[in-house]
This record gives structure tokens, C-alpha cells and sequence, in this order.
């Protein structure tokens, strides 16, 4: 059995390897990642070899265009953080490609990485614990500002001030701490440290679901402003699938280290076709007492990644699960233009 | 050197004038001193003993409530000032209901089911003024404000039970889950045998639709995953069979899909055990979904209370309103999304005005007035706003169209 899996890996890697071509003749993207895989080695010891490992990340592949924003949802666990964090380098790629500019990021040396680590920047979730309690918000925003030597010394101050401002900071707050600041504003502060370097991409890890409902809009609102007058690229990794709708362009849904659903917004909330989509979509509460909707409820909890059950990751709690899915892996395919699925109800051939 | 002395004075009085938002060392004695007097003598109080039971069984409003929160007032006696938590709160919670309370953090939604369980931070954390009536088992009315501390414990966990939000940090992690189940059996009936409280805990693990749950008796907390702890906290709140379960944001730590399951199983638990559930959120959709009653929050005090139709169809206050329009709602197509400007005041030094009005889009000129009185809408739709006098005639309009159409449905039926 397993050869013929490691058999259909490869085909979906060429498979992949054939449209990203294609695709980038349409437009012209800023970020292209192939079968990235990130494992964390399990129970090393001094005597044993690694045998077993986590497969957080286990080959995902897409594309994202200059100024789209891409929307990475998913359970925890199910590795949306590791892979945004894999394509940054703070975690080291096990296997695949990371293109940035066609430049691969996971064979460049770290001299080179740190050049272009402005380029490619990340808010984290929890804006209590980014931002060092004993700087205040000049030099947290200022810090990587002045060691990538943005702008020159004299118009440091004034350029930090600029850059707070378009985050909706007033000047004043510059030489003010982080502890005095409530939970919205530090997300703020996150926001204009990774705007000041001037960067074309920003990995935004669940960075509003700390946050309270009227702060969140405000945070989102000042996303959406800020990519309109700038062009940045995000990659929006949430599990809010309402945030992540409003936001973005393209979805792609992410179940135990591989993509289950890729396409665009409409697609995946109009047209949804992985079962496990679905059931995400449907356990979303509306905020609306008359609709009662038909509920697909989940049975049992995501499986442990260290031990992945065979075949289709998720046969076991699908509701629709047919004899295939235990022992044959689907095929991540292409069933509208842009639309891929990973589902044996689909056709595979 | 005149001017020399001059500019040091200048000096002086700039930088006094700056430290004006902080509190000097004097102050934070004073306020600390005075707090301390009052805090020790609201702690004589609550550790007496052998206490008269006349002296808190007092007669519900409604013998159809549980529980009956009456203009309570719960305090932070901190040292930089007196925390006003939760400020004249009064809403009732019926039998067989749930009730919602929304809000976002730092509202004192906590704060008011903490007080309702007495689990205050003491000694800062005390309840200043007011009641709260809850109806026993037995048919006794508590007044839960004057228990002393003694006598709360035989009350607390047997006739209402607390789910909290992070099912990892309250359980503790050096006992077994079963361990940790049948302690609750033996401090609330004495004499109970380890075979029968074992036997107790296994059935309610089963009705708590967890898988095997012998083997999960036997099991340590982290041994399991986020949504089995809180089916595990749901066991252990139903194990005494409680009057009322409190759950304090029990799904903002779990994922969508488990979320989901979670509020089925606190609906289907709801009509088992016939009682009442008191629901905490900020989460609007999954208090739509569950709620049945709900109560708005806003730094203390509830700014608007009514029946889920009500307030996500009919909402009044400018808040209400604003929360609702700024969720990002699936497939909704808008442009962009609503924001309320501005932050939450500061719960220490809270305005004499409206303490939304900063925030309000729709202030007037009555807002600068004191802090409005709540109105009466519909007989069980209320709101503290000056905006409903305006829109009175408005509502009435309303109501008289709603009351046309629940008659017609009388006739039809």
C-alpha cells in the first residue's frame, strides 16, 4: 500500500508543479510554496534513531498573488500556525520550496534570509506577549527599523511617527510603554512594527482572535485600509471563518498538515465541496435567533498528528465516509479553475 | 539667579501638571488605609459562624425565578481606587431558561457570576450593595449577598455549578479525572461509598457523551483534549444535579466544530436536568443560538436587557446595535465593517454622564445629563439609553403592529 501512496504523492506534486506555471503567466505572484513539508522528530534519544515525527506541515503547495490576501483556516493543530511560520524560516523547512521572488528561501544562507526578512513580516496572535515590556512603543516599532537601516538616522523619528499614525496611533504614544495600552491598541503597535519596514508580505497569525468583537472590526478595518493603500500580500491565518471571509480572496482549508480545500471565497462559500468544509462552515453561530440551520455536527475531536489515521485523513469523523477513504489518500484536484479538493467523493481520475 | 529659580519652578509645575493622570504615593496610602477598614469589616462578616439561618433566608419577587440579581453592586477595593465592576446590575434568570450575557471584556459579566457564587477575589473583591435572591430545592430563598462563607459552601457546587472558560487550568493536573469527580460526591454527601461515587461518576461521564468513560476515569487532565476537559467540567458541575449551571465563556477556548458540540450538549443537558442555565459570552451568534433571554453589558451595567427576538431584532440601545453590525456575518457581501470608536472607560474613574456616550454616534444633547435611567420598552424589554424616549413613539407604533400580529396568530391557532 504504501508504495502506491508515495506513487500518488508524486503524481500530485507533478500535478502541482504543472499549474504553478500556468498560473503565473495570469498574474504575477509573490509567493510560491510546493510540498512544503515541516516534521518535528518525536522522542529523540542518544541510542535510537528518529523514527517517529510530527507531520505539522505536510505538503502543501500554493500561490498568492501581489496585493491578494490568501485565508489559511482550520482546527488548532492542524498546522496553519507551523506553516506560516515555516514560510518565514523561524522554523527550518524539512522539504519543499518556498519561492519568494524566485528566490528559494529554504537555500539561501541565514546573511541572505536576514536581508530579506523586512521583505516578509508576521503579526502574532497574542499582542500581551509580542511586545517586550520594557521598550517603549518608539523603539519596539523603530528596533528592526534601524538595524535593516530603512531610513536614515535623521528622519528616524519622524518616519516611526508616520508609521504610527497610519496605524491609527497618536504621536504621543511614542515614548509610552506597552502595559499601558489596551489589547486592541498593542495590536496596533504589532501592526506598525511590521508596516515600518516596508514589507510586500505580512503573515497575520490569528491576529485578531484575542481581541473583543467591536475591537476585532476596528483591527480588520486598518488590514483592509492598509493593503488597499500599500499593496501588501497577506496571509491570513485565522480560525474565524467569518473574519476570514470578510478578508480575503482566496481560502484555503487546512485539516492535520494538508490542504483539504483551496479556492476562491465565492467558491469555497458558495460552491463548498470537502465534507469537512462543510461541517466548519455549518458550526459557525449566527448571530441571528430566526435561522435555524441544519447543523453537521462533528463527532470526536481532531486525531493526534503524531499518529495520523490512513488513507483520507479526516474518514474518521466524516459523515460521508466510504470504504476508499480508509485506505486510499485522495488526490488534491482541480475541479473548477481554482477550485482544488481533496475528497474521494469526487472523482479521481 | 532669579531666573534660574524661575525656570526650576516652571519645571516643577510642568511635570506635576504631567503626573496628574498617575496617582502619588500619598494618595495610594490614603485610599489603601481607608479600603483596608472597609474590606476587614465586610470579611468579619462573611467568617462568622453558626449564623441564623433568618438572618439571609428572605421571599423571592417571582417564585418562577432562580435567581433574582436586585441593583447588586460588586466592588474591587484595589489601591489605586475603588474598582466599580459591576454597578446596579438587575435582571432575572426563570426557571427552565437560558440566559445570555454579552459584553465585551471588562464589562463585569465575570464579576456578576462570580458574585452569584461568592468566589469574589477576596479579600479586595467584595459585594457592596444589594441582593441576590436564589431559589433553592428546598424552596428556600437565599440571599446570597448576606451568606456567610460556611454556609455558601453547602450551597455552592450542590445547588449551582460553575463551568468555566480554560478547561486545562481548572482541573488540576496532579489528580486523576476520577479523583477529581468523586471529591465533589464525598464533600456534598457525606457517607457516600468509593464503589457508589465511582459508579456516580462513570454514569455521568457517559451522559456527558464521552467514549469509554472508564478508561477516562482513570486518566490525568492532560491526557485528554480541549473539548473532553470541558465535557469533563460539565460532568463534574451536573454531578449533584444543580438548580443552575453558570458557564463562563465555556466554548472561547475550543474550535468551531467543538464548539458546536459542546452547546448541543449543554441544550440537551438543559432539558434533562430541568434547570436553569446562566450563559457568559462576548460571542453574539452562540448566544442567538442558545439564549432564550439576554442581558447587555457595558462597564457595570447592563444598558440593555430583553428577549433574544428583541435585542438582535428590535435593538434600541446605540451598543447593541453597534456590536451587532461590527461582526463580520458569513456571506453578508458588505463593504466594510462597522466599528465602534474608541475603548471601554477606565473602571476606576468612570464618568457621571452616560459611560457610552464618548462612544455613542447618536449622542444629543441629553446625554451630557446624568447617567440615563433605564426605560421600559415591551413588558419584558428594557434599556438605559435617552434615545428611547425619542424613539417612543416610534416603538409604540411598533409594539401595537407586533401585538396585531401575535393576535392574528391567536385567532389562526
Amino acid at each position: 500500500m504504501p508504495k502506491n501512496n508515495n506513487e500518488k504523492i508524486e503524481n500530485i506534486v507533478e500535478e502541482n508543479k504543472l499549474a504553478s506555471p500556468l498560473q503565473e503567466k495570469k498574474n504575477k505572484p509573490i509567493l510560491v510554496v510546493e510540498n512544503l513539508k515541516k516534521y518535528f522528530p518525536l522522542g529523540s534519544s542518544w541510542f535510537q534513531k528518529q523514527k517517529h515525527y510530527v507531520k505539522a506541515v505536510d505538503g502543501v503547495s500554493f500561490t498568492i498573488d501581489e496585493g491578494k490576501t490568501l485565508g489559511v483556516v482550520g482546527e488548532s493543530g492542524c498546522g496553519k500556525t507551523t506553516l506560516g511560520r515555516t514560510i518565514l524560516r523561524l522554523h527550518s523547512i524539512t522539504d519543499g520550496k518556498v519561492m519568494y521572488d524566485d528566490i528559494d528561501l529554504r537555500t539561501i544562507s541565514k546573511k541572505e534570509m536576514t536581508k530579506l526578512r523586512p521583505k516578509i513580516q508576521i503579526i502574532f496572535q497574542d499582542p500581551y506577549s509580542s511586545l517586550s515590556p520594557r521598550m517603549t512603543i518608539g523603539e519596539i516599532i523603530g528596533e528592526a527599523v534601524r538595524q535593516h537601516k530603512i531610513v536614515p538616522k535623521e528622519e528616524f523619528r519622524d518616519y516611526i511617527i508616520e508609521t504610527m499614525r497610519l496605524c491609527g496611533l497618536p504621536a504621543y504614544y511614542y515614548s509610552r510603554y506597552p502595559h499601558e495600552f489596551s489589547g486592541g491598541q498593542r495590536q496596533r503597535i504589532s501592526i506598525a512594527r511590521s508596516l515600518a519596514l516596508k514589507p510586500d508580505l505580512i503573515i497575520c497569525d490569528e491576529p485578531v482572535s484575542a481581541l473583543d468583537v467591536s475591537i476585532q472590526a476596528q483591527i480588520i478595518n486598518l488590514l483592509v485600509e492598509l493593503q488597499e493603500k500599500m499593496k501588501i500580500t497577506y496571509i491570513f491565518i485565522s480560525h474565524d471563518l467569518s473574519v476570514v471571509e470578510y478578508i480575503s480572496d482566496e481560502i484555503m482549508v487546512m485539516y492535520l498538515g494538508n490542504v483539504v480545500e483551496h479556492g476562491t471565497t465565492e467558491q469555497i462559500f458558495k460552491n463548498t465541496m470537502h465534507p469537512y468544509t462543510k461541517a466548519l462552515l455549518s458550526a459557525v453561530p449566527i448571530p441571528d435567533p430566526d435561522t435555524k440551520k441544519q447543523r453537521i455536527i462533528l463527532t470526536g475531536d481532531i486525531p493526534s498528528p503524531a499518529n495520523p489515521p490512513k488513507g483520507c485523513k479526516f474518514h474518521t469523523r466524516c459523515a460521508q465516509c466510504m470504504e476508499v477513504c480508509k485506505t486510499v489518500d485522495p488526490k488534491f484536484k482541480e475541479y473548477e479553475p481554482g477550485h482544488k479538493v481533496a475528497c474521494h467523493l469526487y472523482p479521481q481520475d | 539667579m532669579k531666573n534660574v529659580i524661575e525656570q526650576l519652578k516652571k519645571k516643577r509645575e510642568k511635570k506635576q501638571q504631567e503626573s496628574k493622570h498617575y496617582i502619588s504615593k500619598e494618595q495610594i496610602k490614603a485610599t489603601a488605609k481607608e479600603n483596608n477598614r472597609i474590606i476587614k469589616q465586610m470579611e468579619k462578616q462573611n467568617n462568622r459562624k453558626n449564623v441564623d439561618e433568618s438572618e439571609y433566608i428572605t421571599q423571592m419577587r417571582d417564585p418562577n425565578n432562580v435567581v433574582e440579581f436586585d441593583n447588586l453592586h460588586a466592588y474591587f477595593y484595589t489601591d489605586a481606587g475603588v474598582v466599580k465592576a459591576v454597578d446596579g446590575v438587575s435582571f432575572d434568570v426563570p426557571k427552565r431558561s437560558i440566559v445570555g450575557v454579552v459584553g465585551e471584556s471588562g464589562c463585569g459579566k465575570s464579576v456578576t457570576s462570580l458574585a452569584l457564587m461568592k468566589l469574589m477575589a477576596q479579600p479586595t473583591g467584595q459585594i457592596a450593595k444589594g441582593e441576590i435572591r436564589y431559589n433553592a430545592k428546598d424552596g428556600k430563598a437565599y440571599n446570597i449577598a448576606k451568606v456567610p462563607r460556611e454556609d455558601m459552601n453547602k450551597i455552592r457546587g450542590k445547588e449551582m455549578a460553575m463551568i468555566f472558560q480554560e478547561p486545562m487550568t481548572s482541573l488540576n493536573p496532579v489528580f486523576r479525572i476520577g479523583e477529581q469527580l468523586d471529591e465533589v460526591l464525598f464533600l456534598h454527601f457525606p457517607g457516600i461509598s468509593k464503589e457508589e461515587a465511582k459508579q456516580k461518576s462513570i454514569a455521568m461521564l457517559k451522559t456527558v457523551n464521552i467514549a469509554m468513560p472508564e478508561s477516562i476515569y482513570s486518566r490525568y487532565p492532560h491526557e485528554l483534549s480541549g473539548g473532553m476537559r470541558q465535557r469533563v467540567m460539565i460532568a463534574m458541575a451536573l454531578l449533584c444535579d444543580p438548580n443552575l449551571i453558570i458557564a463562563d465563556e465555556p466554548t472561547t477556548a475550543l474550535d468551531v466544530t467543538i464548539q458546536a458540540q459542546i452547546l448541543d450538549l449543554l441544550r440537551n443537558i438543559k432539558n434533562d436536568i430541568n434547570g436553569s442555565i446562566m450563559l457568559i459570552t462576548h460571542d453574539l451568534g452562540v448566544i442567538a443560538e442558545m439564549a432564550d433571554y439576554v442581558v447587555v453589558m457595558y462597564a457595570g451595567r447592563i444598558i440593555e436587557k430583553g428577549t433574544v427576538r428583541e435585542i438582535f431584532k428590535n435593538p434600541v440601545h446605540p451598543y447593541t446595535v453597534g456590536l451587532q453590525k461590527s461582526i463580520p456575518a458569513l456571506s453578508s457581501g458588505e463593504e466594510k465593517l462597522y466599528t465602534i470608536p474608541g475603548t471601554v472607560p477606565n473602571p476606576i474613574n468612570l464618568p457621571d454622564y452616560c459611560y457610552f456616550r464618548d462612544r455613542c454616534e447618536k449622542r444629543f444633547g441629553k446625554c451630557n445629563g446624568a447617567y440615563p435611567e433605564t426605560v421600559q420598552i415591551s413588558p419584558t424589554h428594557f434599556a438605559a439609553c435617552y434615545l428611547v424616549d425619542e424613539m417612543k413613539t416610534e416603538i409604540k407604533e411598533k409594539l401595537k403592529e407586533v401585538d396585531k400580529n401575535a393576535k392574528k396568530q391567536q385567532r389562526k391557532n
